[in-house]
């Protein structure tokens, strides 16, 4: 299983803070999970629309090449805007 | 709910309760000679000029769990780049009203130019690392602040 997280304006347009899922055949990194959660349609196509998402995995910021394994804790969230 | 537990270890804090500059700062410096230089920053809530409901409040969202890692890597990063005798940063959560402090850092130091380096560095890479986010609620309701590409200008400037 992976624990998928939403934060901020994505979390409010998909409608759900997050989810958990068996890891789909396939999906090796977070490109591809990003594609294949949004290809799942509404209310994840802002997966696949949203400008600039970031992700972070097992609470580290990466890139979109960056290795997805079973037990992951995944977050997909707009650019941050704290300080 | 405060997700930092206060503690000598840790010189991040992410919480709801409001903090006090000068104790923070007397706290840091109490009893440590080798401290010459305290820079610290506090960001606030600001007012919006060309709102014409004007903010009522804002909303900060964070990450919990990577909040804390974010903010102890960035600090992590200024201790290497310059000789620092401590550190300490607060993040503000929850809501906050225009006037409001957000967000705290606290950079002691031999000498003023480290201090005021690193807190400088601090903030900036604040800013575009640590996972936080923040709603604003206008009389026309809430929106989610855009990151700035000025934001992204001032962290690229350190060159990490």
């Amino acid at each position: 299983m992976i624990k998928i997280l939403y934060f901020a304006g994505l979390r409010e347009s998909i409608g759900s803070s997050g989810e958990e899922i068996a890891l789909p055949p396939g999906v090796s990194d977070i490109a591809r999970l990003r594609a294949h959660l949004a290809a799942r349609g509404e209310p994840w196509g802002s997966l696949a629309t949203a400008r600039n998402l970031r992700t972070a995995v097992n609470q580290r910021m990466v890139d979109e090449g960056a290795a997805v394994q079973d037990g992951d804790e995944i977050a997909f969230f707009p650019p941050v805007t704290g300080g | 709910m405060p997700v930092d537990i206060p503690g000598p270890a840790s010189s991040v804090s992410v919480q709801h309760e409001p903090f006090d500059v000068g104790a923070e700062i007397a706290a840091i410096a109490a009893g440590r000679p080798a401290i010459g230089a305290v820079a610290s920053f506090v960001g606030l809530v600001r007012e919006l000029p060309g709102c014409p409901g004007g903010l009522s409040a804002m909303t900060l969202e964070h990450y919990p769990g990577m909040t804390d890692k974010a903010l102890e890597d960035i600090v992590g990063q200024a201790r290497g780049r310059w000789q620092l005798q401590d550190v300490r940063v607060i993040h503000r959560v929850g809501r906050l009203a225009p006037g409001d402090a957000i967000v705290l850092v606290v950079v002691a130091a031999a000498h003023r130019g480290e201090a005021f380096a690193a807190c400088e560095f601090i903030m900036d890479y604040l800013k575009t690392r640590a996972p936080f986010w923040k709603k604003e609620e206008t009389r026309d309701g809430g929106h989610w602040v855009d990151a700035r590409d000025a934001d992204d200008a001032a962290a690229a400037r350190w060159d990490v």
